[in-house]
């Protein structure tokens, strides 16, 4: 009966949904309030109804009920708890499912923290918030309901894909999804303000704090994702320009730039028009990065739907909500006037720069990744398109971009002075210079890694440098206000990362072994015993595990067969050090009879890669700390407010 | 400034990163793009010098170790390529599982691979393999 029940609750929120979306428009268009707190309380109460939903598929995952399709084709009695859970949106249906929930509580949040918004626009917002997550569910109920029940109900389930058996996965996809959908809170405000036809500084005020949200968490689910690639996959890489993971990079990159025009349309008024377009090719990305991942088109670990059907309404989608908003857009856009003025050299001009250098990378990447898919729609030739592409669009752009980055701070607003923002820079530009000339000429590294590193210092010290201005001296430096430190640690991550991507791109060693146990092998100036290898077993898998001495530290590397599944995995053994990991895959071993057969041993040192996810986590911190502000500023307009009605 | 020598400059910004951007892509494009053939149409189809992908079934039996490379074969039923990775592939690679080489055509009797791939495992093969799957008729999947 459970399923059934979550089938309803399902049903029941679609309905919802639309009644909060059909109350919350027209009560904007009649200015009328009652119905603009009734939509919002359908808001609040769908989201309830949608947890309720979740929380069944999860019992259904968590009794391993093989009666529903879902649980059957992803689930099995032997799996550990965490992974019973995390299979519940470790497919196509749950994931799909998850996608409405987290559509449904951002809708219920933005129902109930209107903020200094607008009434109209407001009740506007919830409206068309309300329309994205029926579509949404209409979308799950009819084509992919987790609901669905299989008859006769299979004696046995199939296990969740090994590979996905993690913990930084479980948590994965849920980040994402938060980032994903969280970009359609924006996208909600930039059509209810199309609608109003105005859109002002307390518009951009509202729009910031779901841009961070979203902006965090893509930024914590795609480090998540790198960081399992990284340890899980077994090839000592991070990041391979796989279309799915360029799905969730363009989406990200998007909502870096709308950060920053969403602060000159606060502050200054302008760029308002591109504020609103940015707010929805973001969304726009993010169903396309749903669309790219979910429908098949791209087979890979996160490719769960193959049915053709599926691929199609999610283009519909994507063309109902980024169609409809461009057309509104260009209907209503030219009527936003842009009102103040600026000079060529000031803060506004520097965050221009920001949003035409990420909105051009964004395209390299998008080209990069739809090329292929183009191709094969248009002639039928089956081509891939592999990193170095990106690294030679991407990466130069991306330099440009962090040569202007450091400058910004240090301009005023309208009228900045770049001799003054030199005067101090021009330290980072010599240890910048200093760390080229040392990777060229005392490491021999290639140009490009000298010039990469170069770039990461620059943005590390000129952070920092703008520090120290502002601070005056290492007493002060405390008392700086939070928005300033969520600013600098946002950019100071920027530094990390680019150093740490540099160092490990074109500094990492590699090498393969065949390594009877007792053998030692010398690499990157350590010694390598295999002291051991011995059986385990695992709650549903069984493994060899191989005992590694390093210098006089000891890593362990697995090599698991899930038998279930009859799935082979790789876990490595990764020792960090100050100066970078020492990463060790177990390979197969060789014919041979047992007790004297060799193994294949891949050893890899990865130099600084700590960095990336460190520079990663970085921002992400950044913008939490720049969340903290503006929701304190958020309580103190609010509290005068209600102050002045108590009077 | 004036409002309109200030759009005007923006827009000329904004039109050199994008003819920036255009010529890298471009650039990019030319060197990175690797193609798709079946192991039967490789040695008649590509040019030498073009990066191609072949996939197919790694062909029983062929699989062998020589001073550190791994030498297997690539069939689809129709056809058969020799190749040849200096490296290790990755776990799932097998007999008679479906297998994706990766690098630089040139001609000859072994194709020389920089990048093997398998598939992830037994629900998800990489594209190429059920395209080659499917021309040999033994797919079995969702079309």
């Amino acid at each position: 009966m459970t399923a059934e029940l979550g089938g309803f609750l399902l049903a029941l929120a679609l309905v919802m949904a639309f009644v909060q979306g059909g109350l919350g428009l027209y009560a904007g268009w009649r200015r009328d309030e009652g119905l603009g707190a009734a939509s919002a309380g359908v808001a609040q109460s769908n989201a309830i109804i949608l947890l309720a939903a979740f929380a069944i598929l999860v019992s259904l995952f968590l009794r391993t009920d093989y009666s529903v399709a879902v649980v059957a084709a992803n689930s099995h009695v032997a799996k550990p708890l965490l992974y019973k859970i995390a299979g519940t949106w470790g497919n196509h249906e749950g994931s799909m499912l998850m996608w409405c929930l987290v559509s449904a509580i951002f809708a219920a949040l933005l129902a109930s923290f209107p903020g200094g918004m607008g009434r109209t626009l407001w009740n506007r917002a919830v409206g068309v918030q309300g329309v994205v997550t029926g579509v949404a569910i209409a979308y799950t109920l009819l084509l992919s309901s987790p609901f669905a029940r299989l008859d006769p109900a299979p004696l046995t389930g199939k296990d969740l894909n090994p590979l996905l058996q993690d913990p930084a996965l479980a948590i994965h996809p849920p980040m994402l999804y938060l980032g994903y959908v969280g970009l359609s809170v924006p996208f909600s405000l930039a059509i209810a303000a199309l609608m109003e036809g105005k859109v002002d500084g307390a518009w951009a005020r509202a729009v910031r704090p779901w841009t961070l949200i979203a902006w965090v968490t893509l930024t914590l689910g795609i480090t998540l994702g790198s960081y399992w690639a990284y340890y899980e996959l077994g090839w000592g890489g991070w990041w391979f320009w796989d279309p799915v993971e360029n799905a969730s990079f363009m989406p990200w990159l998007a909502a870096a730039a709308l950060l920053h025009s969403a602060i000159v349309t606060e502050r200054r008024g302008s760029m308002a028009a591109w504020t609103i377009l940015l707010a929805i090719i973001g969304f726009g990305l993010a169903l396309l990065g749903t669309f790219l991942v979910r429908s098949g088109v791209l087979t890979s670990v996160h490719a769960f739907a193959v049915d053709p059907q599926r691929g199609y309404a999610i283009l519909a989608m994507l063309a109902f909500f980024v169609g409809g908003g461009l057309m509104l857009y260009a209907w209503r856009a030219p009527r936003l006037t842009e009102p103040s003025g600026f000079l060529l050299v000031s803060r506004e001009s520097a965050l221009v720069a920001n949003n035409v250098g990420l909105a051009v990378a964004t395209g390299t990447v998008l080209i990069g990744t739809l090329y292929p898919l183009m191709l094969e729609a248009l002639t039928d030739r089956l081509i891939s398109v592999g990193p170095p592409f990106f690294n030679v669009t991407f990466g130069p752009l991306m330099a440009l971009l962090f040569i202007a980055l450091p400058i910004a701070p240090f301009l005023a607003w309208r009228r900045g002075d770049l001799k003054e923002a030199w005067r101090w820079l021009q330290w980072a530009a010599y240890a910048a210079a200093g760390v080229a000339v040392v990777t060229l000429a005392l490491l021999r590294g290639p140009i490009w890694s000298a010039l990469g590193l170069a770039v990461g210092v620059w943005v590390l010290f000129g952070a920092l440098l703008y520090a120290w201005k502002r601070a005056g001296s290492f007493a002060r430096i405390a008392a700086l206000p939070l928005a300033f430190w969520a600013m600098t640690a946002a950019h100071v991550g920027a530094g990390v990362f680019t150093i740490g991507a540099a160092v490990e791109t074109s500094f990492r060693k590699e090498q393969a072994a065949q390594m009877l146990p007792g053998t030692s092998v010398e690499f990157a100036g350590r010694r390598v015993t295999l002291d051991d290898i011995t059986n385990v077993e695992g709650p549903n898998y069984f493994a060899q595990r191989a005992i590694f001495s390093v210098d006089n530290r000891i890593v362990t590397a697995e090599r698991r067969f899930y038998n279930i599944s009859g799935t082979p995995t790789t876990e490595v053994g990764i020792l960090g050090e100050f100066t970078g990991d020492i990463y060790i895959a177990l390979g197969a071993p060789s014919e041979g009879t047992v007790g004297t057969r060799a193994w294949t041993v891949r050893l890899y040192f990865n130099p600084l890669v700590q960095w990336i996810f460190a520079g990663a986590g970085l921002m992400a911190l950044g913008g939490a700390l720049g969340l903290v502000v503006l929701a304190r500023r958020g309580v103190k307009r609010a509290a005068p407010a209600v102050a002045a009605t108590a009077t | 400034m004036r409002k309109s020598s200030r759009r005007l400059i923006v827009i000329a910004v904004a039109g050199v990163l994008l003819s920036v951007a255009a010529g890298l892509t471009l650039y990019g494009l030319q060197d990175s793009v690797a193609y798709f053939y079946a192991p039967s149409d490789v040695a008649t189809k590509a040019k030498v010098g073009e990066r191609v992908r072949v996939g197919g079934l790694v062909e029983a039996g062929s699989v062998a170790r020589a001073d550190g490379a791994l030498e297997f074969k690539i069939t689809n039923g129709a056809g058969v390529v020799a190749v040849r990775f200096d490296g290790d592939p990755p776990s799932l690679f097998a007999e008679n599982e479906g297998v994706v080489a990766e690098g630089v055509w040139r001609g000859g009797e072994v194709f020389v691979a920089e990048r093997v791939l398998a598939k992830h495992d037994e629900n998800y093969m990489p594209r190429e393999v059920v395209e080659a799957l499917k021309e040999r008729g033994e797919w079995n999947g969702p079309q």
